[in-house]
């Protein structure tokens, strides 16, 4: 039946129940990167940024949110030049975040 | 005729005070409300940055006030322009003959039941900041729970909220709750510990090591939007609401502890002194200096000087070289140099 409305699904991130596994994984891997502190300069120097929407800010934010999907799509329009490593303030080493993040992903063996 | 110097308070800010001003040669007279001295810190277990025990620096202070002269559980009931400095009258009937006063009357805690959608004294496991170094200090409360598994910590509690009648930064509550929050996951290694807050201000030496310490060793998560509104659950938890304003989504969340970080706010009894020597109170209820930049320990009545957070708010530290400041400024006052 139409009621002329439907309803959208809640956005809330409800904290009890989100899935951290993957970003615990990562932090295992290098605890640098629960230091970031969402100053955006990774995503501003990103090339692909703005064409894609890629953004290792928005990457992490999305981890530890349990957006695991967002994160997917990003991490795949990235072109692994390094940019945002050289510019992070707090040392993070972004590049080799984004090859372990991939490596979990493809449930690929690999060395950190 | 004795001349005294007069100073107002017995917290650190008074207690440094009265020590150097003694060392300098002069006759302080410590006057503090309450039966015992100390004043915030005394409430206080450890402190940033160094995790030193607050009772250490208040007993160190007690140590060089020996030979001063100190009136306990006494207010000031009247005081009086001399020709040369003011006669001061306290409750408890003595008299000083004072040359200089020096103001260290400090600060109240913001009283966090007025935010009322935050739950204090509502809620049950709702606590402030200064309840929860009452615990650490072992006092007994019913309100921290034996095993937490999620544990918040409010920032800007009655700060930055002219709503609330304080527009001001508290200045120490940001890194108060960091360090706070590492105590906690360290009682606690398997619960999670927020921290929602609008802006981290970590100015201070060593402390932006603490934040990367929470951030990358204990594994606190920051959430930086203001806390809408907490309400109690059925098994007794508190759920918190706020924005998760980096990813712009409304975001939720279940604890068994909520922690408020309220503010440093001005003494609602400073306009008596201000009226009994006749000078203006600053716009935000605070004592006023005669310039904020080079002459912050100083008034705009001669022989009134000021020491700590009864100008605003002030970390330890800045209350101590201040205090040592106003102490030498009252000696160049009394010697005629200044």
């Amino acid at each position: 039946m139409d009621f002329g409305f439907s309803l959208s699904p809640s956005s809330a991130v409800n904290l009890d129940k989100v899935d951290l596994s993957l970003y615990d994984r990562l932090a295992a891997i290098d605890p640098g990167i629960r230091t970031c502190i969402g100053c955006g300069s990774c995503s501003a120097t990103c090339t692909a940024s703005a064409y894609s929407g890629m953004s290792v800010r928005k990457v992490l934010l999305a981890m530890q949110r349990g957006r695991m999907q967002e994160v997917e799509k990003m991490l795949s329009n990235c072109m692994l030049c390094g940019k945002c490593t050289m510019v992070c303030p707090r040392g993070i080493n972004t590049r080799r975040l984004i090859l372990n993040a991939c490596r979990l992903y493809a449930n690929v063996e690999g060395e950190a | 005729m004795a001349e005294y110097i007069a100073v107002v308070g017995g917290g650190i800010a008074g207690m440094e005070t009265a020590v150097r001003l003694k060392a300098l040669g002069l006759e302080p007279v410590l006057i503090e409300r309450s039966e015992s001295l100390g004043g915030h810190v005394a409430s206080w277990h450890r402190l940033f940055p160094d995790m030193s025990h607050a009772d250490k620096l208040i007993k160190d202070l007690e140590k060089g006030l020996e030979d001063v002269d100190v009136q306990l559980g006494a207010e000031i009931s009247s005081l009086n322009p001399l020709r040369k400095g003011y006669s001061l009258v306290l409750t408890n009937g003595k008299v000083y003959p004072c040359r200089a006063i020096v103001l260290a009357t400090g600060f109240s805690l913001f009283p966090a039941e007025r935010k009322e959608e935050y739950g204090y004294g509502i809620y049950d496991h709702v606590i402030t900041n200064r309840d929860l170094e009452g615990w650490f200090n072992g006092k007994a409360d019913s309100r921290v729970p034996e095993s937490p598994r999620a544990i918040g910590f409010v920032h800007c509690v009655g700060s930055r909220d002219i709503k609330a009648g304080n527009s001001q930064c508290s200045k120490v509550c940001c890194i108060t709750a960091i360090k706070q929050a590492i105590e906690m996951k360290e009682k606690f290694p398997e619960a999670e510990v927020y921290c929602f807050y609008m802006d981290l201000r970590l100015f201070g030496k060593k402390y932006e090591d603490f934040y990367i310490k929470a951030q990358r060793d204990y594994n606190i998560h920051f959430i930086r939007g203001r806390v809408s509104e907490v309400a109690e659950t059925i098994d007794g938890q508190v759920q918190v609401k706020a924005e998760d304003t980096l990813s712009g989504k409304p975001v939720r969340v279940r604890l068994d502890l909520l922690v408020l970080m309220a503010g440093i706010v001005c003494n609602a009894d400073n306009q008596t002194f201000t009226q009994a020597v006749q000078m203006p109170l600053d716009d935000d209820g605070f004592f006023r200096s005669r310039d904020n930049v080079g002459a912050i320990t100083e008034s705009d009545r001669p022989g009134v000087f000021f020491a700590g957070a009864c100008t605003g708010a002030k970390t330890i530290p800045e209350t101590l070289a201040e205090a040592r400041s106003a102490a030498l400024n009252v000696y160049l006052y009394v010697k005629g140099l200044k």
